[in-house]
């Protein structure tokens, strides 16, 4: 079976329904980037993955675990499910080590040493580790950002969700996070994308999933689909934003 | 041991609760005065002005409410009045009033931005001008939320008006308490007393304050 | 109309004594009404809807009688009421329990407001890291809160302090008892309290400072710039 296998998904806010059905497999090491208009339903979908939001109707099994609520623990879940948002939402209180360090270390109960060890490793990983000792406020946008994938990695999760990560970074910074980003994907990390960076969702994913109107409107390779596709929402979206 | 009914002691709290609410007026409105006269001199004066202005603030927001009626009582006397309690609580509150409202109110008049003063001295409005028509009005609904606030603080000031000899709500308290010996009862009902007081202008302040910034005013 | 501070120096004892017993309530009821505010702080942040709910609903009813009761009569009911009760307590006692109260339904009000402004995203962020309501409002919430009210937080303790003299008022030997003590024996009611009310400034002024001290320690990471 599939890592995550999402069935029938709907989600309503108030009267304005979201999701509309979303059926969708993504096997272990793959990169899925969704792309789509804002209010397509992408984000939403995203955050369902990871119960940030409680969807109304369908399923999402996780490793063979279903999502419901109250199935898994946070504290399970976020072992299974990493997320790196867009706006970094690092704790501004705590330095970059210990940011990283926190959930390991109250979520998980890891021994001060090993969160170290664990945090060290990730931070090398993303190239932080000159910023060890800093606080958040002293970083770069793009700094911050590799911190919180970092954050994120530190549960070491079997699937990371990035929700626009470089949406809020000015354009010179976009390049050092997307650079992290790959060197995951070729290390066998299971990544699902929220995008606007196109080239990146071509020459990275496996699958590019296109969303319109809170349903999966065309999916593919992403060769095919952004030289070829197949509906005209879909063309018109490739030609606005490239 | 008690001949008080509870009847007796609820009105004997009400006739000495009016006190409670006069004293309060009185220094809510001297303390208005002279607040006002207060920021105007302090955002427009010389430097001295300024200084001694914050200084009065500073000293008065620095030392107990209590220490200030003692020394209103007690320094009164040294000059060589004779002052009553009601003397010495009404110049206390109003004094202190006055400096608590004059810091809420300077900070409310900074919170207009400066533009708004270059704006006025471009055309040609002078000190007192740009202070009238454009920055009072605006500093006047930022001011209206935090001053009603305070005025609950007035309220509960007065309280210590008792240790001085000043029978209001509290004074009244302890001396029925000294008489009919029933403190759970008496000191509940003169808090109760205030909160019916305090609690509707607390309610109302916060609502100022939610339409005020929830209208994104700022 | 002349006034002579002579008098006052076989009292320096006196104004010792008060001097130290206002210095230790404020100490103790900083840090105990400081803790008080977080758990209720943290307890009314909860659902407002079922159990939690009237206990979120009784702490605001907490808060609210006493923010909006003078000190002083909170003071009395719980000296002379309490005893009414069948609960003795000392006048020391009765003091520090009055301030505790006191300062704990300020702060837990203006943490509240700290804890309202925390973004969305850092609760989010928290979840997503898969840490608990407490484990998030200790780890996430509460310390940025605090810096952002820390003012506030400050001027209260100053308030609460400067509020204390009223507890002389139950013979607690403070500040202002040792005033009232001196000032019965020399008859020099000015000159006594103007001293007095000097040493009040000037233990507002140095609690404002060692609170601006250890701000600056604990709040280290708001300031910015490269490391």
């Amino acid at each position: 079976m599939a890592l995550v296998s999402v069935k029938d998904l709907h989600k309503s806010f108030g009267e304005l329904e979201v999701l509309k059905g979303i059926d969708l497999e993504i096997e272990a090491g793959e990169v899925v980037s969704i792309i789509g208009r804002s209010g397509s339903g992408k984000s939403t979908l995203l955050r369902c993955l990871n119960q940030l939001e409680q969807h109304d109707w369908g399923t999402i099994h996780l490793a063979d675990q279903r999502l419901d609520g109250t199935a898994m623990s946070p504290g399970e879940l976020s072992q299974n499910v990493g997320m790196v948002f867009q706006s970094f939402n690092l704790f501004p209180h705590k330095t970059v080590i210990e940011n990283v360090m926190l959930a390991p270390l109250v979520v998980k109960q890891t021994p001060r040493e090993e969160a170290r060890r664990i945090a060290e490793a990730v931070l090398a990983k993303v190239g932080m580790s000159e910023k060890v000792d800093a606080y958040p406020a002293q970083l770069s946008g793009g700094q911050q950002q590799r911190v919180a994938i970092a954050r994120a990695l530190a549960m070491n999760p079997k699937v990371l969700l990035c929700d626009e990560v470089t949406s809020a970074l000015d354009p010179e910074l976009v390049g050092e996070v997307l650079r992290v980003l790959e060197d995951l994907a070729r290390e066998g990390m299971t990544l699902i994308l929220v995008t606007h960076e196109m080239k990146f969702a071509r020459d990275v994913s496996d699958r590019v999933v296109f969303m319109h109107q809170g349903r999966i409107h065309e999916s593919g390779d992403p060769q095919t689909l952004f030289t070829r596709p197949r509906t005209p929402e879909l063309n018109q979206f490739i030609a606005s934003v490239l | 041991m008690t001949d008080f009914t509870l009847w007796d002691i609820v009105r004997n709290l009400l006739l000495a609760g009016r006190w409670t609410v006069v004293l309060s007026l009185i220094a809510f409105t001297g303390g208005a005065v002279v607040g006002l006269v207060l920021t105007l001199a302090r955002m427009g004066g010389l430097w001295p002005v300024r200084w001694l202005i914050r200084l009065y603030v500073d000293l008065f927001q620095g030392t107990p409410l209590l220490m200030q009626l003692f020394l209103a009582y007690f320094g009164a006397a040294v000059l060589g009045f004779d002052v009553s309690a009601w003397t010495a609580a009404s110049v206390a509150l109003t004094l202190f009033t006055s400096a608590f409202l004059c810091d809420i109110w300077r900070g409310c008049v900074e919170a207009v931005p400066s533009g708004q003063w270059q704006a006025a001295r471009v055309l040609g409005l002078n000190y007192l001008q740009s202070m009238r028509h454009v920055i009072l009005p605006q500093a006047l609904r930022l001011a209206v939320p935090p001053t009603v606030g305070f005025s609950v603080q007035v309220i509960k000031g007065t309280a210590l008006a008792s240790v001085i000899g000043f029978v209001e709500l509290t004074k009244a308290g302890t001396m029925l308490n000294n008489a009919a010996f029933a403190p759970f009862t008496i000191f509940a009902l003169v808090a109760l007393g205030y909160f019916i007081l305090c609690y509707p202008l607390s309610r109302y302040a916060r609502h100022l304050e939610k339409k005020l910034y929830g209208a994104g005013i700022r | 109309m002349t006034l002579d501070f002579s008098t006052l120096l076989p009292y320096t004892d006196a104004i010792l004594e008060g001097l130290v017993t206002t210095v230790w309530l404020t100490v103790v009821t900083t840090v105990a009404g400081i803790a008080l505010a977080i758990v209720v702080a943290y307890a009314r942040d909860g659902s407002r809807e079922g159990p939690s709910g009237i206990v979120s609903r009784l702490l605001g009813a907490y808060v609210e009688v006493i923010r909006n009761t003078p000190f002083i009569v909170q003071l009395f009911f719980l000296f002379f009421g309490l005893p009414a009760l069948g609960v003795s307590i000392s006048a020391t006692v009765a003091a520090l329990l009055a301030m505790i109260l006191n300062l704990g339904a300020y702060t837990a009000e203006i943490l509240r407001a700290g804890i309202d402004s925390t973004l969305k995203g850092q609760h989010e962020a928290a979840r997503a890291l898969g840490l608990s309501r407490l484990q998030s409002f200790r780890h996430v919430v509460l310390m940025p809160a605090f810096s952002r009210v820390y003012p506030s937080l400050i001027s209260q303790c100053i308030i609460v302090m400067l509020g204390s003299a009223v507890v002389s008022q139950i013979s607690v030997f403070d500040l202002t008892y040792a005033a009232n003590f001196i000032q019965s024996r020399n008859f020099r009611g000015f000159e006594v309290y103007l001293v007095v009310t000097l040493i009040y400034l000037l233990l507002a002024v140095g609690l404002r400072l060692a609170f601006e001290f250890v701000g600056r320690r604990l709040f280290a990471f708001r300031q910015g710039g490269s490391s």
